[in-house]
């Protein structure tokens, strides 16, 4: 199994550990994952598709095509890039006026949108290519913790353009981590937005980790051991976000944030080293010692 | 967001149905919207209404009304090719890790960036966000 690998900006720019991870998980999966050289920001959704569409769509354009030339669909582990990156893919495989518009400019840089690849996100791969029954046998480390899944908003909405799985009650990323040993934990408004997106962050970050804090708050009334989240920006947002959080609202919740490759690769046997789980915000360690 | 502040979608869109357009793409409030996508999912007259909300938008940078943090983002894509542009720490940190110094994106290569900055201006959204090209 073959991906092009797209990093997007909070992945290798913000959190390497979430790239280290990936890549010392892929092969033990039987992926082999290549580096999509000279792509860019997928571009940011919140600002991009708000401020002008055409221009979201040429620059991601020049991303898809970097993989198409390779003849690979692409795989992510942030669902702000997975949000833009499949529903650009798709309006331009549809639209034949958008797909030339845009074509028009790439075709100056010898580069063209052919419309044949796919956009995958990496759990959604993990669950309906791979299975979680062969993932039970790749288990070296069940855990034994109570986890607050989150799924985000771009992983499975909006559902024209994607279909993920249910966008009121999915089960395949609770399943995912369930088959590891750990225990999913229902908590109160779980599909809650957290609060980054649409820009919010960029523009209001007291109202954003507000928001953030409202969902920190529930899962810590059920006393889960730590959250995992399969989104770059969800995980910046939780893991960044408690620091800021405390700064400004003097609250701390002190839950650990893991990504869910780091989460993954725990279950595997890697080192939290070679999870970059040191490096995480939150300190891991109460769930280390738990493990 | 309605939850946690006074932002209300349904006023907003009822007030762009009533053509108060100035109020409407001015509003800052335009901009708390984090496009979760639930109204759009759950609503029963197909009415799309983040949809909606990204269109105003639209209107509302087209006639000026953007908010300097944003500029702030699409500028970094500008000059860097990434909203998020790698770091000093960063850097640091993925050669403590054994990863390479910069990612093999647009920050390991110049004419990658160039493109991307070409496409940029041919869409004329440098312009749009007021970039000053160094």
């Amino acid at each position: 199994m073959k991906y092009a690998f797209f990093l997007g900006c909070v992945i290798p720019n913000r959190y390497p550990g979430i790239e280290l991870a990936m890549r010392n998980v892929a092969p033990k999966l039987g992926i082999e994952l290549i580096d999509m050289e000279g792509a860019s920001c997928c571009p940011a959704p919140g600002v991009f598709k708000s401020f002008d569409q055409p221009t979201w769509l040429a620059l991601a354009a020049r991303n898809l095509s970097i993989a198409e030339a390779e003849d690979l669909d692409i795989m992510t582990l942030c669902s702000g890039c997975f949000g833009t990156l499949k529903e650009t893919n798709t309006i331009l495989k549809e639209d034949s006026a958008k797909r030339e518009s845009v074509n028009a400019i790439l075709h100056e840089f010898k580069k063209e949108f052919q419309g044949n690849i796919d956009v995958r996100h990496f759990v959604e791969v993990l669950y309906n290519n791979i299975g979680v029954e062969k993932l039970k046998n790749l288990v070296k480390k069940p855990l034994p913790l109570t986890v607050a899944v989150h799924y985000g908003c771009h992983l499975l909405k909006p559902t024209k353009y994607r279909k993920v799985g249910s966008s009121e009650r999915p089960k395949f990323l609770d399943e995912l981590v369930e088959v590891l040993g750990a225990k999913s934990i229902p908590y109160r408004d779980k599909m809650m937005c957290c609060g980054a997106g649409g820009g919010v962050k960029a523009s209001s970050p007291d109202t954003s980790l507000d928001v953030a804090k409202e969902k920190l708050q529930n899962i810590k009334n059920v006393g889960a051991d730590c959250m995992v989240t399969p989104c770059a920006f969800c995980h910046l947002q939780y893991d960044r976000g408690q620091i800021d959080i405390q700064n400004k609202f003097g609250v701390a919740f002190n839950i650990p944030v893991l990504h869910y490759v780091q989460f993954l690769g725990l279950a595997m046997g890697f080192e939290p080293e070679k999870l970059g789980l040191p490096n995480n915000a939150v300190s891991v360690e109460p769930i280390l010692r738990k493990i | 967001m309605g939850r946690r502040t006074a932002f209300r979608t349904r006023q907003l869109i009822r007030r762009a149905l009533l053509g108060f357009k100035d109020e409407v793409l001015s509003d800052k409030d335009l901009w708390l919207c984090t496009t979760c996508y639930t109204c759009l999912e759950r609503c029963p007259r197909g009415v799309d209404p983040t949809d909606v909300i990204l269109a105003i938008r639209t209107m509302a940078v087209k006639s000026g009304h953007m908010l300097d943090r944003h500029k702030g983002v699409a500028g970094f894509v500008l000059g860097q090719g990434h909203a998020i542009p790698i770091d000093e720490a960063n850097r640091k940190l993925r050669v403590s890790m054994g990863l390479k110094e910069f990612p093999p994106t647009t920050h390991s290569h110049k004419d990658a960036l160039e493109e991307v900055q070409q496409i940029a201006k041919k869409m004329g959204f440098d312009k749009l966000v007021g970039y000053e090209w160094k």
